[in-house]
């Protein structure tokens, strides 16, 4: 029949099951035996729900059958397990929540069940999203699959790993500081950190509520547009999500290029990054150069190099916060051998979070504590508003900005998790982009010694459609998106 | 920036975080740093700058004051660790 079913794109496989060449029931075997053929090596995967996925492919097909032309009807997904599905556990890939099962759908879930989807499994990520590697899960580790031995960036990693090594057809994730676009860098998919505000975070387990957003990670951009047709818009359950009419994401996808403005800020190109992804990049806006569109190489953000103290005061603060309310009462781990309530308490965070997530947790109840709330936490938040009012700044004058999503390869497992510093620096690119709010896309954009690199591309808000054209702009003219890892 | 085993414990007290003598040496030290180079922040003249809580424009956001269906009562304590009933059972507030 086809080459191989999990290696088909969201609109190849909609094509197949739409003219009944293919049907759901098929599509979803052929992702599970698949799962069960990497998922020894990747292990991208806290839960695989095999039983539901064919329950919704019967369904699905059922729907095709009577006519149904929703564009990701039948197609099989992995979701970040810091998304509540009902009945479904939940773990955010922490002790604290290791047999959390919701008692509800969030937003985005209830979203895409409305639209026929196959839910094969709920994918790895760091604890609580607080993480760059996915080395931070209190379950167990994700590897890369291009290449086992290295980290498959994070937070989102499992999600990542499930699209790059076909586990599933797309995934869904959340971007805090670049959980969605780091690991899409890192296992060579695209992935989309859409405006703050425009898909709703209800059901989303909190990190830092100013900052989190939920995207898509798929196989190409017009796969991006699609997730993101059905997850954007407004609720009301989510009190900043933000009332914009949602457009039809796949209207924008043309090769277009003549008139486009794109500025290539100099600061984002750091000391220590690696060569091969600086002339990767290069190479890359060269391309778009090249089609038509114009390049300012010597933009200058020049707040950008306070960007990643800014967050990590502001993401942890917030973290310290909505972190408060696991104290073993109403749901999840709780330490049962004290004596008194605050034993109880202390001890269930304890033993309970992860050493990343209690080092954010110091951090950040540090930061807002009596007497340093002003040095630490009001000043970051005042550096937060010059580095939003430079991104503003920039957009008036370009289209979108562009800049590598991290500055190197994937690297070693094990090789910076000793030193929180040094793994914070690998976000260094992607984090001021969750400080101004704005959105940004990541595109595979090339590889060095058979490692991805990947392209951020940056819009003013609510500036999807924009970035998912210069994406696909860019894949029409290009073929990194469609290598595949040899697993 | 340097912050000593007793200020990290009197964080770890506000966090409601039991920890170890290992874990306060280590979060002390590691605080520390991270605290040390964050502190070029305060290079950055901020003079009249307001504070940006988050990147929308959205304030005093309400819902309509609209009565609606909560979860059974049966679902909600499904997770309790203890329950009794249909209660959450907790430990003495005031002993």
């Amino acid at each position: 029949m086809i080459l191989s079913n999990n290696q088909l794109t969201i609109h190849e496989a909609h094509r197949l099951l739409k003219s009944r060449q293919l049907s759901s029931v098929e599509l979803t075997k052929a992702c599970l035996e698949r799962i069960h053929q990497v998922e020894p090596k990747v292990h991208a995967l806290v839960t695989i729900t095999d039983e539901l996925a064919l329950r919704q492919a019967q369904k699905a097909d059922e729907l095709l059958a009577g006519g149904d032309t929703n564009p990701l009807t039948g197609i099989p997904l992995v979701i970040k397990d810091n998304m509540c599905t009902k009945g479904v556990r939940t773990t955010c890939s922490s002790r604290m929540l290791e047999n959390f099962v919701p008692p509800y759908d969030a937003a985005v879930v209830e979203k895409l069940n409305g639209c026929g989807v196959v839910v094969v499994g709920k994918a790895n990520m760091d604890e609580f999203a607080m993480g760059s590697s996915t080395e931070n899960s209190a379950l167990f580790i994700t590897h890369n699959p291009w290449d086992l031995s290295r980290v498959p960036g994070g937070s989102s990693g499992g999600s990542a790993v499930g699209v790059a090594a076909g586990e599933a057809i797309y995934a869904i994730g959340s971007d805090t500081g670049g959980s969605i676009r780091q690991p899409a860098g890192f296992c060579s998919v695209t992935g989309l950190k859409p405006t703050y505000g425009r898909v709703s975070r209800y059901g989303l387990v909190a990190f830092a509520s100013s900052l989190d957003q939920i995207g898509p990670l798929t196989q190409d951009a017009t796969d991006c547009a699609l997730v993101l047709n059905a997850i954007a818009g407004y609720d009301t359950r989510d009190s900043t999500s933000v009332p914009e009419p949602t457009p039809d994401y796949t209207q924008c996808l043309n090769t277009d290029l003549n008139g486009f403005h794109i500025g290539v800020p100099k600061e984002y190109f750091v000391k220590g990054m690696q060569d091969e992804v600086e002339i990767a990049i290069k190479a890359a806006i060269s391309q778009l150069e090249e089609m038509g569109a114009t390049v300012d190489w010597e933009v200058s953000l020049p707040h950008t190099p306070y960007a990643l103290a800014v967050y990590y005061i502001i993401a942890p603060s917030e973290a310290s916060a909505n972190l408060a309310r696991y104290d073993g009462v109403k749901y999840g781990f709780s330490y049962q051998d004290a004596d008194s309530m605050w034993e109880a308490m202390e001890k269930t965070r304890q033993y309970g979070f992860g050493a990343e997530v209690k080092r954010r947790i110091m951090l950040g109840t540090y930061a807002l504590s009596a007497g340093y709330y002003d040095a630490w936490y009001l000043k970051a938040q005042k550096v937060r508003t010059l580095i939003r009012q430079e991104f503003d700044q920039a957009f008036e004058k370009f289209d979108a900005l562009i800049t590598p999503t991290s500055p190197t390869v994937p690297f070693k497992i094990g090789e910076k998790i000793d030193d929180p510093l040094q793994m914070y620096l690998s976000d260094v690119c992607t984090l001021p982009i969750n400080i101004a709010g704005v959105p940004a896309i990541s595109i595979p954009a090339g590889f060095a010694d058979g490692l991805p690199i990947g392209m951020q591309i940056i819009g003013k808000p609510f500036s999807e459609e924009t970035l998912l054209k210069v994406a696909y702009a860019y894949q029409q003219a290009t073929e990194w998106h469609k290598r595949k890892p040899n697993i | 920036m340097k912050l000593s085993g007793e200020e990290v414990l009197h964080i770890a007290l506000l966090a409601r975080l039991g920890s170890t003598e290992t874990e306060v040496n280590r979060l002390s030290e590691q605080l520390s740093n991270i605290l040390e180079s964050f502190e070029i922040l305060q290079q950055v003249d901020t003079t009249s700058i307001p504070p940006t809580a988050h990147s929308v424009a959205l304030q005093n956001v309400v819902r309509n004051d609209e009565a609606t269906t909560s979860l059974p009562q049966s679902q909600i304590l499904a997770n309790a660790p203890r329950r009794e009933e249909n209660w959450f059972r907790v430990r003495a507030v005031l002993e």
